[in-house]
């Protein structure tokens, strides 16, 4: 017999499941140009409708003629605030608990901001609609610092103040300010004072770290299709979140859930650019409704960078104090959060700044207390997570530079200060100082790795002979040793405490077992670039013993997929990850009974292997799960229901806490401000690891991604709130060209609480990256007294650093 | 709105006949009117690359010429590079060394790279990095991509030893 023949290490093999590398069944559309991406989505009539955008950051509306745009020749329909308004659909609620204008409803507050919604045959016919409508503004005095917001007479959004001219309580609570948005606490303010206050050493700073977008390749956009004979509704669209935009759909259209259908289809990367509900989305389904035809909506590169989803824009204050000898005794953070026009950041709904309150990082810190105010100002609306959990790679960064300057204040080795401070391996599961429980880690294991493999010291002896070179006038490079060891906090999240417009944060998986022994298994994420439909193959086909090859996944169609909440914070494999493990073990459970029947033993009998069930003590005797789900469709088995299927939602326990060590070498030109990576070490803990390949494909790509937002990338306004960083000319993406080669590397600690102990990795080396690439260019510049220095750290502003620190004279 | 016109293009090996306003973009043309949508829009503005064709042997970013420009030409898309009984080289590697994520800048990326490898058949990695620069990939970090296609080189090159 074949199977005798076949070794179980073969066995293990042939199914592909989780740990090994296999290669992604994703890719033979994508290289063959076959992927199916909302733009390429065809529909007969179907329409295109773009937008008249405000030139102005903040002006009163006058007047909007749409006349002469009406006779532009293949120009259908032009709707204004006035048309949705008896709809009740010229606002609608963000994913922060704001309101949010889907047109212009007599102000505009943001460059870019959507006037009128232009329907034509085509694009083109579109943009010459746009030209012609004329609209008439009255220019306000802009605000576009948050500091200055805080103090300003003018009032952004009227709605903030009562009749009383006072401002009203908003969604988090009561208003400091009429342009002020919550204030969100963490941690104890008294006791935190009072250690900072006693302590031997305090090191404060502040720091700015700037507004950017995740600017995926492929922008925002969707197809919406409302055909009026079944009353149905088809949006197809770039959502990170297919399911949360059905109900968010459903709750301002009114149309039932039952009745509309949303589909994700491949989505050209997101990162967090594409969680949000956007106006182009009511507005196209709106037009459909209004002309009976599908109608198209893609955003451009500049309305993409100007108009959805910036993040960061964190302006943070810190004081940590510490003992002589470097042990940490309190953590200080205030953050004053510029969060726009429009609080349209896409949190957990109690958690207004995110899990801001990660804070405190990798070390056991007894005290700390941190505060956010949330601002409005006459930027664009957003503060999604790019590429990050929930405002983490702000935690990450504000940590992992307090951390710096306080080695800085110690006179001491920053790698030295971070060991002495890290939360040890026999302390978890943590109960850290601002709240969270982590689950697993053992940092000083990663820590010495990384130290060890980069020859941490000689790196040191080597910078110390650098800067006796500079100073003696041999070179003009300096030599930065960037450290980070961050700890991430992903999975959002426990229903108990995370939910998005009341949705509990669990995820789903469902799957249906085919005669044959292959399957199909269906999730409420959606993969946009992650290779789902190959990873979570591999984690059924080691729950269930069938080949991952044999496994269909199926992401993105709300009428065939579970409900869940979408794939961003790192929350596919921790929560519908999961999902898909414990639907595995029910279908085992059952599966179990099938053999046992079969074998005509007991169920507690026969144990699973691999690919079967065997009788305990007689492996020879054994049911293959093939044959199994081939007898679960053709025999009538006493008390057991035909088919087998099973479906879990799954709500974690925990958040989940991946963490790692990094280490960034750097050469910097001081006369040209040209930095060249020369190393770039990244040591990630993600706990269990399902696919090392695609692992090390997103810590590659992550780290590119951070690596852009450290050392350029930026969205800047001018004083009158204009967009400066509008195109890919100015907002930095970096190539081929400018990108090293990273060394990865990795430990592993499995969540303890996770069903296969997976943590998620997609946006650890994001996260990490940025402040171990700013602390590199900070590391150059320590030996002459640099301190702080905001990023982005783009070639001008290094030789400023140089030049600032006088090493031009 | 202009006056449409016929421009003749011959496509992956195809002549076609399009009708359309001098001042489309070539990459709506084959998108929209030819329904050839590999070639994806990341930009307009020639930076991102993801719509990158080969026009008469040279790369060329479809979203800013006009197809008035492209009349009489012979174009090139990942779409005509290979099949599913045969794909090309480069199409083979970038599956094998996971050489692309969500798969946007793939088409334009390997178009690119079918005539880098012409114009440097054996390249060094700097050479890579230099002539994969116009095409911006945002989620592999090009390490990946390099490698991908120092493999497809690699075995292009021992096909054509193998073939003299």
């Amino acid at each position: 017999m074949k199977d005798e023949v076949e070794s179980r290490e073969d066995r293990v093999a042939n199914l592909k499941g989780m740990g090994c590398s296999r290669k992604r069944v994703e890719d033979a559309r994508f290289t063959q140009g076959k992927g199916n991406y909302v733009d390429d989505i065809k529909l007969d009539g179907m329409l295109f409708g773009d937008f008249v955008r405000s030139p102005y950051a903040h002006a009163t509306l006058k007047n909007i003629d749409i006349s002469a745009a009406m006779k532009v020749p293949g120009v259908l329909a032009v709707l204004t605030a006035k048309d949705l308004e008896p709809l009740g659909l010229h606002w609608m609620p963000t994913l922060a608990g704001d309101k949010q204008m889907v047109l212009a409803d007599g102000k505009v507050l943001f460059q870019g901001q959507e006037v009128a919604f232009v329907v034509a045959t085509d694009r083109f016919a579109a943009a010459d609609g746009i030209e012609a409508v004329v609209v008439d503004y009255e220019e306000q005095p802009v605000l576009v610092d948050p500091f200055k917001a805080m103090q300003s007479e003018i009032v952004l959004r009227p709605d903030t103040v009562g009749e009383d001219g006072k401002p009203v309580a908003g969604a988090h609570g009561p208003r400091k300010h009429h342009n002020h948005i919550f204030t969100w606490e963490a941690g104890d303010k008294e006791p935190t004072e009072e250690v900072i206050s006693n302590a031997a050493v305090v090191a404060e700073e502040f720091m700015y770290y700037h507004r950017t977008h995740p600017c995926p390749l492929e922008t925002c956009g969707c197809v919406a299709s409302m055909d009026k004979v079944n009353g149905k509704l088809t949006l197809w669209g770039t959502f990170q979140a297919p399911h949360a935009i059905r109900t968010v759909v459903s709750l301002i259209s009114g149309i039932e859930e039952h009745n509309i259908r949303v589909i994700s289809p491949d989505i050209g990367g997101g990162f967090g650019n594409k969680v949000g509900a956007y106006p182009g989305y009511v507005c196209s389904v709106v037009a459909s409704i209004v002309t009976g035809k599908p109608v198209k909506w893609i955003e451009d590169r500049m309305d993409n960078l100007m108009t959805t989803a910036f993040a960061r824009d964190y302006w943070m204050k810190g004081r940590i104090s510490a003992t002589k000898d470097g042990k940490i005794t309190g953590l200080h953070c205030h953050v004053t959060a510029d969060h726009g026009g429009f609080d349209a950041c896409a949190d957990p709904t109690k958690f207004p700044a995110g899990f801001m309150n990660i804070c405190t990082g990798s070390y056991d810190i007894p005290t700390a207390y941190l505060e956010v105010d949330g601002v409005y100002t006459n930027k664009a609306p957003g503060g999604v997570s790019y590429r990050c959990s929930f405002r983490v790679t702000e935690a990450v960064y504000f940590i992992e530079r307090m951390i710096e300057v306080l080695a800085i204040e110690l006179n001491m080795d920053a790698a030295k200060l971070r060991e002495i401070n890290f939360i040890k391996k026999e302390q978890f599961p943590y109960k850290a100082a601002l709240g969270w429980e982590y689950d697993s880690g053992d940092y000083h294991t990663a820590w010495a790795k990384a130290m060890e493999a980069v020859d941490y010291d000689g790196l040191r002896a080597e910078q110390a002979q650098r800067v006796e070179d500079f100073k003696a006038g041999k070179t003009r490079k300096l030599l930065g040793v960037g450290l980070t060891h961050f700890t991430e906090i992903v999975g959002a999240g426990p229903v108990k405490n995370c939910d998005i417009l009341g949705l509990g944060m669990f995820d789903s998986c469902e799957i249906r077992i085919h005669p044959t022994g292959s399957a199909i298994a269906r999730l409420g994420t959606i993969s946009q670039g992650q290779g789902h439909a190959t990873t979570f193959a591999q984690i059924l086909a080691s729950e269930i013993g069938l080949p991952a090859d044999s496994i269909t996944i199926e992401e993105g169609d709300t009428d065939t997929a579970p409900y869940g909440l979408g794939t961003y914070g790192s929350r596919s494999t921790p929560v519908a990850g999961a999902a898909t493990a414990m639907a595995g073990r029910k279908i085992r459970a059952k599966a179990q009974m099938i053999a046992a029947y079969l074998l005509e033993v007991h169920d507690d009998d026969v144990e699973f292997d691999v690919d079967r069930f065997a009788v305990k003590g007689a492996p020879e005797k054994f049911k293959t799960m093939k044959e199994i789900a081939f007898a679960a469709y053709n025999q009538a088995i006493p008390g057991i229901e035909p088919g087998l299927e099973a479906v879990s939602y799954y709500d974690p326990p925990n958040m989940t806490y991946p963490f790692g060590a990094y280490v960034c070498v750097m050469e910097i030109d001081v006369d040209t401000g040209v930095q060249e990576i020369r190393q770039f070490y990244a040591l990630d803990d993600c706990g269990t690891r399902i696919n090392p390949m695609i692992i090390e494909g997103q810590i590659h790509g992550g780290l590119t991604e951070a690596l852009a937002v450290a050392l350029g990338q930026e969205i800047a306004y001018d004083e009158q709130g204009n967009v400066k960083t509008a195109t890919l000319m100015d907002f930095f993406l970096p190539t081929s060209w400018e990108v090293p080669n990273y060394q990865t590397d990795h430990t592993v600690t499995p969540s303890p609480h996770h069903p296969i102990g997976a943590k998620g990795v997609g946006e650890s080396p994001h996260v990490g990256g940025v402040p171990c690439f700013s602390n590199a260019v900070h590391d150059a510049f320590r030996p002459f007294g640099l301190r702080q220095s905001h990023m982005p750290h783009d070639h001008w502003r290094i030789w400023k650093i140089a030049n600032d620190l006088g090493l031009h004279d | 709105m202009l006056e449409k016109k016929h421009y003749k293009l011959n496509v992956n090996g195809e002549a076609v006949d399009v009708l359309a306003e001098p001042r489309e973009l070539l990459i709506y043309t084959l998108r929209e009117s030819l329904n050839i949508t590999g070639p994806h829009i990341g930009c307009e503005t020639s930076h991102c690359g993801a719509c990158t064709v080969t026009i008469d042997g040279k790369s060329v970013k479809s979203c800013t010429m006009f197809v008035a420009q492209a009349d009489g030409k012979e174009i090139t898309t990942i779409e005509g590079l290979g099949n599913p009984d045969g794909l090309h080289p480069l199409q083979e590697a970038f599956k094998e060394h996971h050489g692309l994520q969500c798969g946007y800048c793939t088409p334009g990326m390997i178009t690119r790279a079918t005539k880098l490898l012409e114009e440097i058949p054996n390249p060094t990695e700097e050479e890579i990095r230099f002539g994969m620069a116009g095409n911006i990939c945002r989620c592999t970090g090009y390490q990946n991509i390099v490698k991908s296609i120092q493999a497809a080189a690699a075995e292009m090159s021992a096909a054509k030893e193998a073939a003299e």
